[in-house]
């Protein structure tokens, strides 16, 4: 008797900071682009040190982000799909959403280019160009934001992707890139990701235009509405995005660099 | 209860897609068993029959292999057909050969391990007549084979079942590519981080009914052959 009081006391002990620790951290869903360029690795132990309050990074596409914040699993969201965000937030799910910062998508690709992507006018040209050669396509196929992006480009282009030539992998986006260069296809990607990732691929960036307002990449973070899950840590996320909009958080994004490039930029305010 | 009730209707409805699913993973294990079934019922005779140093040594070593996790089978295989890989030229990763390659050679162990398992039942009365009778090695094989036949149902569907149920290579040699390599595992897998849950309760459902349907079958059917 003795002693299980003894040993329940020992797990009590053990388990109390654990609780505690639970209580007093952010559970962020973010999408594979910004966890996969290692930028959280850099910037949420700035937020720590500041704040005391750890981040659990949950890092999944954008549409999965999003369907986490609806059964209230996550207390903030840090996506890149507008439209989207824009559905989330009308249907109440989300309290308050704040453009963080932006970057661009870029069009990889086998160094022969066998679609002749390289010199397309346009983005939808070059897409037009890929299914018209049914040189080999590897799509996100995940309902993330890159995903939404490309099905958005070949919408733009009046094209159904279809054949054995449009593969969708369903992986993020650091593992779809290796897949991509292993069987030389074509992919769309964030810049950031492919950054960090273009010394180890067999891939080139083939089309990318900055200007192109298509190809401009939007990130926010969303705030779960903690009124239909009561267990949502608002306050704290609410820290975060003080934080992150805040001049610390801000230094922070324009100083991320890769190879001395900058990556995130931060967007001008309204 | 919703996603259970939309799951159910995905299931009844024969979407599509959840079917090919449901085929590709069928087919997958279907091959992967085939051929670990052919060269582990060769491989499980000799291990019966055949007298050669370190036997004991050697059996133990290959039915300890079963313990393999499937993503160790997963990294091994990849190393060798990535493009950098020796077998790189292949062009097989992210294809269903990699896959079946991948299966077979996690599934080799298992079916040699249950086949040894089923032939070392055998009546030590019957090895010392087929020692007698003075026949070729071949022959005291086939003999061997036809006086277990529970022995070869359970290895192959245990293994089938087995081979069905690992999501590990699939994921990692078969890509999870829409339409081409996608099985019920990878596929569960990925709808869950989608959020589409109903979807992967749907393919949950399914993947649950065959792991039990091919429980009671091999049940069955070894009951019936020990029974005969």
């Amino acid at each position: 008797m003795r002693l299980l009081s003894k040993s329940s006391l020992t797990i009590l002990v053990l388990i109390i900071p654990s609780l505690l620790a639970a209580e007093g951290s952010l559970r962020l869903a973010t999408t594979t682009s910004v966890e996969n360029s290692r930028f959280l690795d850099f910037l949420l132990p700035a937020f720590q040190k500041e704040t005391g309050i750890p981040v659990d990074v949950i890092a999944l596409g954008t549409g999965a982000a999003l369907a986490l914040g609806r059964k209230g699993d996550v207390d903030a969201l840090l996506v890149h799909a507008p439209a989207q965000e824009e559905r989330f937030m009308q249907e109440g799910y989300g309290v308050s959403r704040a453009n963080i910062m932006y970057n661009d998508f870029l069009l990889v690709g086998p160094e022969s280019d066998p679609a002749g992507v390289r010199f397309a006018p346009t983005i939808q040209e070059g897409f037009t160009r890929i299914a018209r050669a049914r040189a080999p396509f590897l799509s996100r196929g995940d309902g993330s934001g890159t995903h939404i992006k490309e099905k958005e480009i070949w919408n733009k282009a009046g094209i159904l992707p279809q054949g054995s030539w449009y593969k969708e992998g369903g992986q993020g986006m650091e593992a779809l890139l290796r897949m991509a260069s292993d069987m030389k296809a074509y992919t769309l990607t964030d810049s950031a990701t492919w950054a960090f990732l273009r010394e180890k691929l067999s891939l080139k960036a083939l089309y990318r235009n900055q200007n192109e307002s298509i190809l401009k990449n939007f990130y926010s973070l969303i705030l779960v509405n903690p009124e239909p899950h009561p267990h949502v840590a608002f306050s704290i996320a609410r820290t975060f995005l003080e934080w992150i909009t805040g001049p610390e958080g801000r230094q922070k994004i324009q100083s991320y660099t890769i190879r001395g490039k900058q990556v995130f930029f931060l967007q001008r305010q309204p | 209860m919703m996603a259970l009730i939309t799951a159910l209707e995905l299931i009844v409805s024969g979407n599509r897609e959840l079917f090919f699913t449901v085929g590709t993973s069928l087919a997958f294990s279907f091959f992967s068993t085939l051929f670990a079934g052919i060269f582990g019922l060769v491989i499980a005779t000799i291990f019966t029959l055949g007298k050669f140093p370190l036997r004991r040594f050697i059996i133990s070593l290959v039915t300890s292999l079963m313990a393999v996790p499937t993503v160790v089978v997963g990294l091994i295989v990849y190393s060798l057909i990535s493009r950098s890989g020796p077998l790189g030229s292949l062009g097989w990763l992210f294809t269903p050969y990699a896959v079946v390659l991948g299966q077979s050679i996690f599934a080799l162990p298992i079916v040699i391990s249950y086949l040894w398992a089923g032939f070392s039942k055998l009546d030590t009365r019957f090895f010392e007549t087929i020692q007698t009778i003075g026949c070729s090695f071949p022959y005291k094989c086939l003999l061997t084979w036809r006086e277990s036949p529970a022995a070869l149902v359970n290895a192959l569907l245990s293994t089938f079942g087995r081979v069905l149920s690992e999501v590990g290579i699939s994921m990692m040699l078969g890509g999870n590519l829409r339409w081409y390599t996608r099985t019920m595992t990878t596929a569960i897998a990925l709808e869950t981080t989608r959020g589409e849950y109903e979807y992967a309760l749907a393919l949950g459902i399914l993947l649950l009914l065959f792991a039990m349907g091919i429980n009671a079958l091999t049940l069955r059917m070894v009951r019936q052959k020990v029974a005969a």
